[in-house]
């Protein structure tokens, strides 16, 4: 459902861009006014989101346990899959969050002949490892853009990733990953029946967003001749709060900078924010304790239940007929 | 039954054929019998004040709804994304990646889209991202976002009663997204209009005043046990007096009354009884805490609340120092993640420890109830208990994990340990279903309702599935478990679709073994059937 309409939004992103800047010469519009006010959006509205998520309270511990409790002394327990303690709780959300543990268990149900086949299916983990990893680092490449100074840890990242220096400029590994990552995601929710079905526009949008992002980036360095220099002066100036805006610098950059403002900007509404609500699913994040230490729930509050004088007064003839203990004879 | 044979029943399952239209276009849904529970009686719901009480018939046009019905449900949203952050957050987060989609059994047994956990939430998702999100509010469908009507009301209702709260797809979902906590809340909001099942609010009402869901009067209750008791002195030559109210017992034991009632339940309540007479435990039944499962929980987290205050309440009547509960499902996910919240602290009781071992039960330290098997594996491993493991060799056991003290708990070597100890011949069936990753019964959350039998063969079809290859491959004849509504559920299940399966509690198996002290020597089972080579000539 939507991918029409998702794929021409970010066309229409992509011309207005074009036309803000080639037509128009709104240059100064694309290149300081919506960043900034992207980046403003996109902070204020990402702790907004989450504060109002944790001012939800957690009334009660549920844990989705995925191994064997902590109970007798001599049955091994699952510290990480189950955690009964904060340190194995921490490790849970690490595996969680940095290598996608939940998605890694991932199977496939298949029915033939009247029977049901399970097996495992790692395709959906490793596509989405790739994507956010790949991600990851080209955001950490790209802060030299934003420093006078390039650091050098920044420096390692870049030449790892360009390690098999092939071409020139040399070409990145993350580079071609995130984009047969992106055309792995967008395939399976076009081919495959099930998360097709599934699919909003929100879901198709930020594919081809990412996707119109890095291909302009992609463009900008291995084929159009671009003025870096003048881009670098662009990017110090926003990040060093002087902005300018450098004659030279071609629409293909300012589509490219318009598509990730509109990103950020988008983020804090959408889907995206998965990135923060991953840290505060309650299924996760507690400890399988609940027998050993109390959790209190801040609204809890008493609610009406019989009394067993009431239960005993309906019953106590029938109770002391059949000689069973009554308070009141 | 009624249904169709086995082979045909899932031939027409594509899991990859998804309807032609949008799923927001599919209304109003089509109430297919065999796929839903029949409406609430008026008494019952009046009898623990539920609001909208009247009789509620599902297939009749008019619900009979409060006027400002759609205010009530919105409202109820407000309250309870103010309450749970599980609730605020799933309803924010979900990337529709698709990886819960063919998890859920309900969904692979009946090829129904919105049975993918993933769609079974956007139900609920999409109105409320109508009412409650900019971005549904601006761009409307375009958003995922569509108005609470009464065609939706009814597919809410419709696909809420159609999942087992059994939280497999909570295990695969990269946020731990969790289907079984939006269901929770889904039928709490119905419940505000008085939107519940019959087989689910009849149990309530009788719980409520009975202490148990089958409405067993304490007298009832007495005789049953007795009567049970008849048949473990016809077995073993051995009489036992249940205690019943006593006061000053060192434990209170509380199991589902399932257990009290039907085939096999009622022996396994013969073999806790023959256990706990053999190591000589001081402990009590509870004629009003009669009851371990929590129907309420399937209504709303306060009428659970409502049900559950007896255990304490007779508890500290009755002057106990600790609660050992009996093998049941969703009865140990709510005693094991809110009793202590609800409850605590529970400082009139003791910090468990076995009388018999002197093993303190650590796990347990704080709202001090054990799991029967937590305390009869610590038995066992202790050597206390003797046993004539032969008794079970016309067995061929399998274990099925139940959905809650799996996913909700964790409780997979105790009742493991405890069978390869009474057993000879156990064998597990494939990784994918079992221990965490466990299929349900397809019964589960109060759907255990004889109309619905065709959802529980399909929903169930995943565990049968399982079961038939063990059978096939090592001839498993015997699908043990621990919960009380797999004792219900799974026997139809078997006969369904692996005739030859019998199905039973695991404490059952225990007291077959176990040898007691100045027992005749026994020639029948607990269902008195002849025991391997006592059969007559």
């Amino acid at each position: 459902m939507g991918i029409g309409l998702a794929f021409i939004i970010v066309l229409g992103l992509i011309l207005f861009a074009y036309i803000g800047t080639e037509l128009l010469g709104l240059n100064s519009l694309f290149a300081v006014v919506f960043p900034y006010v992207a980046l403003i959006v996109f902070i204020v509205g990402f702790i907004n989101r989450v504060v109002k998520w944790g001012k939800s309270p957690v009334p009660f511990r549920i844990p989705t346990t995925a191994g064997q409790q902590f109970s007798l002394p001599w049955i091994k327990y699952s510290k990480i899959d189950n955690p009964a303690t904060g340190w194995g709780v921490a490790l849970r959300m690490f595996f969680e969050i940095a290598l996608f543990r939940s998605l890694f268990r991932n199977t496939k149900a298949e029915i033939m002949n009247g029977k049901l086949y399970v097996g495992s299916n790692k395709w959906l983990w490793i596509g989405a490892l790739a994507f956010h990893y790949s991600f990851l680092i080209i955001l950490i490449r790209h802060l030299r853009f934003f420093m006078a100074q390039t650091p050098w840890c920044i420096s390692v990242v870049d030449s790892v990733d360009s390690f098999w220096q092939i071409g020139l400029p040399m070409v990145y590994m993350t580079d071609i990953i995130i984009a047969a990552a992106l055309l792995y995601l967008l395939g399976r929710r076009i081919f495959n029946p099930q998360v097709k079905y599934i699919s909003l526009p929100s879901d198709y949008f930020p594919l081809f967003l990412i996707i119109g992002i890095i291909a302009t980036g992609v463009m900008m360095r291995y084929f159009a001749r671009v003025d870096i220099t003048a881009i670098k002066e662009l990017t110090l100036g926003l990040a060093y709060l002087k902005p300018t805006v450098p004659e030279g610098v071609g629409s293909l950059f300012y589509i490219h900078l318009f598509l990730v403002s509109v990103l950020f900007a988008y983020f804090p509404f959408s889907k995206l924010m998965h990135m923060g609500g991953v840290f505060l699913s309650p299924t996760r994040n507690l400890a399988n304790n609940n027998r050993m230490e109390r959790h209190v729930n801040p609204w809890d509050y008493p609610v009406k239940h019989r009394h067993y004088e009431e239960y005993e007064d309906e019953f106590r003839e029938k109770m002391k007929k059949a000689g069973i203990p009554v308070e009141k004879e | 039954m009624g249904l169709p044979r086995p082979e045909e029943l899932i031939s027409n399952v594509n899991l990859k054929k998804m309807p032609s239209k949008p799923w927001m276009d599919t209304l109003p849904v089509e109430f297919k019998p065999g796929f839903y529970c029949y409406g609430a009686k008026g008494k019952n719901l009046e009898y623990v004040n539920f609001p909208n009480a009247r009789d509620f018939h599902v297939t009749e046009q008019d619900w009979k709804l409060p006027e400002d019905w759609k205010n009530i449900v919105i409202e109820g949203i407000k309250q309870r994304l103010e309450r749970f952050r599980t609730f605020h957050v799933f309803m924010d987060i979900c990337v529709r990646c698709g990886a819960c989609a063919d998890k859920c059994h309900f969904f692979i047994g009946t090829g129904d889209p919105k049975n993918m956990p993933v769609l079974r939430a956007e139900l609920l998702r999409s109105v409320y991202r109508k009412y409650f999100t900019t971005g549904g509010k601006l761009f409307g469908r375009n958003g995922g976002a569509r108005d609470l009507d009464i065609d939706v009301l009814k597919e809410l209702w419709y696909y809420f009663y159609q999942c087992t709260e059994c939280r497999r797809c909570s295990l695969f979902c990269p946020y731990g997204i969790d289907t079984a906590e939006i269901t929770i809340i889904g039928r709490e909001l119905l419940n505000l209009l008085g939107l519940n099942t019959d087989w689910i609010s009849g149990p309530v009402a009788n719980c409520y005043r009975t202490g148990n869901h089958l409405g067993i009067e304490p007298h009832t209750m007495k005789s049953t046990l007795e009567f049970m008791c008849n048949d473990i002195e016809d077995i073993t030559g051995i009489r036992i007096e249940p205690p019943i109210n006593k006061k000053g017992a060192e434990i209170l034991f509380v199991t589902p009354s399932g257990d009290l009632f039907a085939d096999p339940g009622i022996y396994n309540a013969m073999g806790y009884m023959m256990l706990f007479h053999e190591i000589g435990l001081d402990y009590t039944w509870s004629t009003f805490a009669s009851e371990g499962g929590n129907f309420g929980f399937f209504t709303s987290m306060e009428m659970a609340k409502r049900l559950h205050t007896k255990i304490y309440e007779e508890a500290k009547r009755l002057k106990v120092k600790w609660i050992i509960g009996g093998e049941c499902g969703h009865m140990w996910r709510v005693w094991h993640q809110y009793h202590n919240t609800w409850y605590g602290p529970i400082d009139f009781l003791e910090e468990p420890v076995s009388p018999i071992t002197g093993t303190k039960f650590e796990n347990a330290k704080s709202n001090k109830i054990v799991h029967i098997s937590e305390f009869t594996a610590d038995l066992i491993k202790h050597g206390v208990l003797k046993f004539d493991k032969s008794r079970n060799d016309n067995l061929i056991v399998t274990f099925h994990d139940s959905c809650n003290p799996s996913r909700g708990m964790g409780l997979f070597e105790e009742p493991r340990y405890i069978i390869k100890n009474v057993c000879n011949h156990f064998y597990e069936m494939p990784d994918e279903t079992i221990r965490e990753q466990t299929f349900c019964c397809g019964g589960g959350s109060g759907l255990n309702a004889g109309e619905i039998m065709e959802l529980r063969m399909r929903g169930g079809f995943p565990r049968a599935n399982a079961v038939r290859y063990v059978h096939e491959k090592f001839g498993v004849n015997l699908l043990a478990n621990i919960c009380a509504i797999d004792r219900a559920t799974l026997p139809p299940l078997m006969d369904y679709w692996v005739p030859g399966v019998r199905v039973s509690g695991v404490t059952e198996l225990v007291a077959n073994a176990m040898i007691m002290k100045g027992e005749k020597e026994r020639t029948m089972n607990l269902r008195m059937e002849p025991l391997p080579g006592k059969e007559e000539e």
